[in-house]
């Protein structure tokens, strides 16, 4: 594809003794959803975090915006408008809601417009915006992680499982959420276990296995054929249909 | 205005506010309210700990570095400008050069370390100051011509501000208007502007980021600031104040050796006052350093006046004895952080 905001070619990525990315090839379309999935362990995170510079890849490029930034440092990787939402969500617990959005817009001011939107999306951090973003439940630390990383307009959102571990109601404000930015034109790279919700946001796919991409394509033909899901995903997907 | 002047950062506690209050008043009316040179020592010495341990705060509690070294840059600006007095004669002149010098070697000096060894882990960086710590100490001790060695340096400060000069023929409120009155209120102001500064510091977007690297580092690069340039800037601003509190307290004692800047003891007293106080809060420091130096100077009367009042009762007055006072400052300090694991701060505060 020539219109890809973001291209991995060949990516591998050593985390000590273990070759986690075997040759990663994936490419993200503008303005779309692209969803990452794989059983466990296939590579899925490593991917995430190698394209934000967590982990340095050791062979293979990595091209955003028609630039290489494999070698780039991660704050480097972030000023070029990437945000990143990680599994454990990473918000700062000590800081209240408010410093956390502040730290996250890099200190130019909140613009009130889009706070406005984010609070319709995800109420109660309209309500606990003073408070210590530590004493949130588990689901509004995920939608202030979430928020955190829409504050400002980013070209590219990778998020990694927002859904682990949430309660059916904030899977759906999660949903919707996503589909907003969608709208919007948003480039996000999700990985995701739970298939109900790729299926619900994403436009394409992509399934890792083994730290390799073993298929690519448009999420609506993977949708529609139930045996091409049986052959790639096995078990894991049926378990979370 | 008051809360511009505290940067926004509100004491969010009736009884932390009064006792602020309490500290302030005291420290501002010592000389008339506390008569006596002990007295006048003591408060003193509290205002320049004040901004010694809220630049070491600022390094500990609110960027998560730990460092040995601040001793060291405490002493850099105290030996500036004992050397600058020793060499150029009591003038304003040496104490003003003295001072920026002192201050920019120490900051230079703790850019250098962190160039070396801010991106080694915590533990690290925390044994390289300490190597680097002690190495100035005994170089210090070493260089006699330059430093006086482990005698120190005496010298004397322009007239104003010794106790010969006489504001007033006579005694106001009971107390003689003298130099060394000059010289305190120098230290009071000069120490409530660097505090009021340092609270204007960790209180700026600077200071939140400071904040979120001490929690994760590796959440604040994937956001886009540069975790080293912060660590390295927040390192050489605390070295720059510590070295300011030195030559302060350089001026105060007229005097500057290894034991009143340098040594370890003063290290490890900081550290305590952080502690006790209550890390990642100004106010900490403040509470710290007032409670330690405190207890430090006065402990041995109270025990001394136990005593007198359980002379009769053969074990318990050799218990309160005054000569086994660090044994009980010993004991308050493990109290203070068994029932304050937050420091005082955090417990007025509630968090």
């Amino acid at each position: 594809m020539s219109d890809a905001l973001l291209s991995l070619n060949g990516v591998h990525t050593h985390i000590g003794p273990y070759h986690i990315l075997q040759g990663v090839d994936l490419e993200v379309p503008r303005g779309g959803v692209t969803v990452l999935l794989g059983r466990n362990g296939a590579g899925k995170t490593t991917t995430l975090r190698t394209i934000m510079g967590l982990w340095q890849a050791s062979k293979g490029t990595i091209q955003f915006d028609g630039t290489e930034i494999q070698k780039e440092t991660t704050p480097a990787i972030a000023q070029r408008e990437i945000a990143f939402v990680p599994e454990d969500m990473g918000i700062f617990t000590d800081l209240t809601v408010h410093e956390n959005m502040l730290l996250a817009a890099r200190n130019s001011a909140i613009d009130e417009e889009r706070l406005g939107w984010i609070f319709g999306l995800f109420p109660p951090l309209k309500t606990f915006w003073q408070s210590a973003a530590g004493n949130l439940s588990g689901g509004q630390k995920q939608m202030l992680a979430v928020a955190r990383a829409i504050i400002e307009p980013r070209k590219l959102i990778l998020i990694d499982e927002p859904t682990k571990g949430l309660a059916p109601a904030i899977i759906n404000a999660m949903i919707a959420a996503l589909k907003e930015l969608k709208e919007m034109q948003t480039t996000i790279l999700l990985v995701e276990q739970n298939f109900s919700m790729a299926r619900a946001v994403g436009d394409t796919v992509a399934v890792m296995d083994d730290g390799q991409i073993v298929y690519s394509g448009a999420m609506a033909e993977l949708a529609a054929d139930a045996g091409l899901q049986e052959r790639l995903m096995g078990l894991s997907l049926e378990a979370h249909q | 205005m008051i809360v511009k002047l505290l940067s926004g950062d509100r004491p969010r506690s009736k009884m932390l506010s009064a006792v602020l209050l309490l500290i302030l008043f005291g420290l501002l009316f010592a000389p008339f309210l506390f008569p006596g040179t002990r007295s006048l020592d003591t408060a003193a010495r509290i205002c320049i700990f004040i901004v010694l341990v809220a630049s070491y705060d600022l390094l500990l509690g609110y960027t998560g570095v730990v460092s040995f070294a601040h001793t060291m840059f405490f002493g850099i600006g105290a030996y500036g400008t004992a050397i600058a007095l020793v060499n150029m004669g009591a003038s304003y002149s040496a104490i003003a050069l003295g001072t920026v010098c002192g201050a920019l070697v120490a900051g230079a000096f703790a850019f250098v370390i962190t160039l070396f060894s801010l991106r080694v882990k915590a533990i690290f960086f925390a044994m390289m100051t300490l190597a680097v710590a002690s190495a100035f100490l005994v170089l210090v001790s070493q260089l006699s011509g330059f430093t006086g060695g482990e005698d120190g340096l005496s010298y004397r400060i322009p007239r104003e501000m010794t106790p010969a000069f006489k504001l007033v023929k006579e005694k106001v409120l009971g107390v003689r208007l003298n130099g060394k009155l000059i010289t305190y209120y120098v230290v009071f102001f000069s120490s409530l502007c660097l505090f009021l500064v340092l609270l204007r510091m960790v209180n700026s977007p600077f200071g939140r980021v400071l904040q979120a690297i001490r929690e994760n580092a590796f959440r604040a690069e994937a956001i886009g600031y540069k975790v080293v340039r912060y660590r390295s800037v927040a390192t050489i601003l605390s070295a720059v104040m510590a070295a300011l509190a030195g030559s302060l307290m350089a001026l105060w004692l007229r005097y500057t050796g290894p034991a009143t800047t340098l040594s370890m003891d003063i290290m490890v007293d900081i550290l305590l006052m952080v502690v006790i106080g209550g890390m990642g809060s100004m106010y900490g420091a403040v509470i710290g350093a007032v409670l330690f130096l405190l207890t430090q100077s006065y402990l041995q009367n109270l025990l001394g006046l136990l005593q007198e009042s359980l002379g009769s009762l053969p074990i318990v007055s050799e218990v309160v004895s005054p000569e086994r006072w660090l044994l009980w400052l010993g004991m308050l300090f493990i109290c203070s952080i068994y029932w304050f694991p937050k420091g005082i701060v955090g417990r007025l505060r509630g968090t």
